[in-house]
């Protein structure tokens, strides 16, 4: 056994769940708190950086932490069901022991977006590292711009997050506007795919950033509608989600040419990923 | 100079049956129509004759070793919760390989920088390469495979090395080329080889002199990247690959793996495997995307991350060490030298191409 246990990369440290909301029929989020107190209060990390969660005897996968720092109560984690360990985590409830290795990985440039207006784009699942940075803006407003947010999902009830929507909607210091693939009868927002919304509230490209996550797909038509509005590659912020294994730029699994996601990312300017090989 | 020392060949088996009370000495056997590096066993010798089929790599990368161990408890609480207990398990093994070639040598230095990386260190490895003394076997005779002398080697590269053997006559000549070399070597019950070096010296230069000459492969970083979006270059390449495997398990420098739990009952164990990048599994994601959809993604990542990506982030030193395993044991003839030498004189289809 080692003597600095602490130097292991490898070696998650063993957490608590604490809460668990159920925010679509396929996404889970998990409020979590490391077990040692220590561990916890010296917790730093900026917003955009992930966690590898461990289910011991499944294995691990990662996600971006989307509570902001400047909220440390808990390390919140949304997940949503796709695969083996994801099915898995989705059956642990309040009290059920994690690991977690973070934080891991680079974060958006808060510092370089200061005084600029700030336009976030998620969809679906790709809402959750959008959080962290919006909640870490709303607790530094004076900080940064106008800040507006278009997120959508495919249908209304997929819309993670929706306890905190009416607050988003009604804040003056903000735009929010929602958009589902499939509307419903009572659905009283946007009914159409994000990047054709995104064409029609036209944020203005002058001393902005877009920030944007989603499935690939989506990020590749955002990316073509914020170039039609001008926005240049430089202003382009994503955040990418890679299969990944060890989490420190080792196993090959995350890599686009040089640029490990897990270690480098997974936070990238277009501009930087228009260098590398095409393989978002 | 560091410590020199000899032994008669024949001495051999005997000295590594000594080492071997004290460490692992891992060397060449045969073992039906392959060579690989195994325990040494007095009952069945080594085989020093030409390149071993698989590289030494396991030595600091096993293909399997488990990190951690966890257990599922339940504690006293009323009603009980599920405790987890997790333990690492760091190796602490002493090792000796016998009879890497200078290739396998310096595929250690290409897992150094990766393993070993200032800050990040990965505390399996380093104990294993702590504890490790690598004695490499200078090469005599390169093989039609062999390419050393194109990436940055050759049969005489110490780089990588603890100890350097040269055959000399009837004898080996044992020099310290580190610290640990030079430690290891002192506390060998072996004559002293001051008076040979000379002419061990004066072997190797033979050799490396007589090697035959060759095209250097060290300025491909530049063209392989030039060569990222031309997926025609790439789909070409990688036609007649099977996926196979064979060439990143026998390859010296390929490190890439995969971890998993192994549960038993409410225990198990985390553990870490040697994978293979050219699996269309290797970096398929839950939602079924895939962004290395295709061969050809997969394998501008193979060449790319031996002949430009690694070099690029470790100061120009490629990532192939030109032992020429994935060439000899590729069942469909798939030559890297050639690929790389393709890629150094690509033109570009002069219309603009997209792989999206």
């Amino acid at each position: 056994m080692s003597e600095n246990p602490g130097t292991n990369l490898y070696l998650p440290f063993m957490a608590t769940i604490q809460e668990v909301v159920q925010e679509t029929p396929n996404i889970k989020t998990f409020r979590v708190t490391l077990n040692d107190p220590e561990q916890m209060r010296n917790f730093r990390f900026a917003p955009g950086q992930v966690g590898q969660l461990s289910v011991f005897g499944v294995g691990e996968s990662t996600f971006v932490i989307n509570s902001p720092p400047t909220r440390m109560g808990y390390l919140q984690f949304s997940v949503m069901r796709v695969g083996e360990l994801t099915t898995r985590l989705h059956k642990l409830r309040k009290g059920d022991q994690i690991g977690v290795r973070a934080p891991l990985g680079n974060s958006f440039p808060i510092e370089a977006m200061k005084g600029k207006n700030i336009v976030f784009v998620g969809g679906g699942i790709g809402m959750a590292p959008l959080r962290t940075l919006l909640l870490y803006m709303l607790d530094n407003r004076a900080d940064y711009g106008d800040i507006s947010l278009l997120y959508g999902a495919r249908s209304p009830s997929d819309m993670a997050f929706s306890y905190e929507l009416p607050d988003w909607l009604s804040r003056k210091d903000m735009t929010t506007v929602l958009t589902v693939d499939n509307g419903t009868p009572d659905w009283a927002h946007k009914v159409g795919l994000i990047p054709n919304v995104l064409k029609e509230m036209a944020p203005p490209a002058k001393d902005s950033f877009a920030v944007t996550c989603g499935p690939p797909i989506m990020i590749k038509f955002t990316i073509q509608a914020l170039h039609a509005l001008g926005f240049q590659d430089e202003q382009i912020i994503t955040t990418l989600e890679k299969r990944m294994k060890c989490g420190v730029g080792i196993c090959g699994r995350c890599n686009i040419g040089t640029q490990y996601v897990c270690q480098d990312g997974p936070v990238f300017t277009y501009a930087q990923l228009r260098e590398l090989p095409n393989e978002m | 100079m560091g410590a020199a020392r000899y032994m008669e060949k024949d001495a051999l088996p005997a000295w590594l049956e000594a080492v071997g009370k004290s460490r692992l000495v891992l060397a060449p056997r045969l073992q039906g129509k392959s060579t690989a590096f195994l325990p040494f066993d007095p009952s069945k010798g080594v085989s020093l004759k030409g390149l071993a089929t698989a590289s030494p790599k396991h030595a600091l990368i096993p293909r399997h070793e488990t990190l951690m161990e966890y257990q599922y408890t339940k504690t006293d609480q009323i009603p009980p919760r599920t405790g987890l207990e997790v333990r690492e398990l760091i190796p602490d093994q002493p090792v000796l390989v016998f009879g890497a070639r200078p290739c396998d040598a310096r595929g250690f230095t290409v897992l150094d920088r990766v393993y070993d990386a200032g800050a990040k260190r990965d505390i399996y490895y380093c104990a294993r390469r702590d504890k490790t003394v690598v004695a490499t076997l200078a090469c005599t005779e390169p093989a039609d495979t062999c390419f050393c002398t194109r990436v940055g080697g050759g049969p005489d590269d110490a780089t990588g090395s603890d100890i350097m053997v040269t055959e000399l006559d009837q004898r080996y000549i044992l020099e310290a080329v580190t610290p640990r070399g030079e430690a290891f070597l002192l506390e060998q019950q072996l004559p002293d080889a001051s008076e040979f070096a000379a002419k061990a010296q004066a072997c190797r230069d033979a050799v490396r002199a007589a090697m035959p000459e060759g095209e250097s492969l060290l300025d491909a970083p530049d063209k392989v990247e030039a060569l990222f979006n031309e997926m025609p270059f790439w789909d070409e390449i990688a036609a007649k690959c099977l996926s196979c495997g064979a060439c990143s398990y026998l390859c010296p420098t390929c490190y890439c793996f995969n971890i998993t739990d192994e549960p038993k009952g409410n225990k198990g164990v985390r553990v870490r495997s040697w994978d293979n990048c050219m699996s269309f599994q290797f970096t398929l994601e839950g939602s079924g995307h895939n962004p290395r959809a295709t061969k050809s993604h997969r394998m501008r990542n193979r060449v790319g991350h031996k002949f430009c990506y690694y070099p690029t982030l470790h100061g120009g030193a490629l990532s192939c060490v030109g032992c020429g395993r994935c060439i000899a044991h590729c069942p469909v003839s798939m030559d890297i030298r050639s690929i790389v030498s393709k890629a150094l004189v690509y033109e570009k289809a002069p219309k603009e191409h997209t792989n999206v």
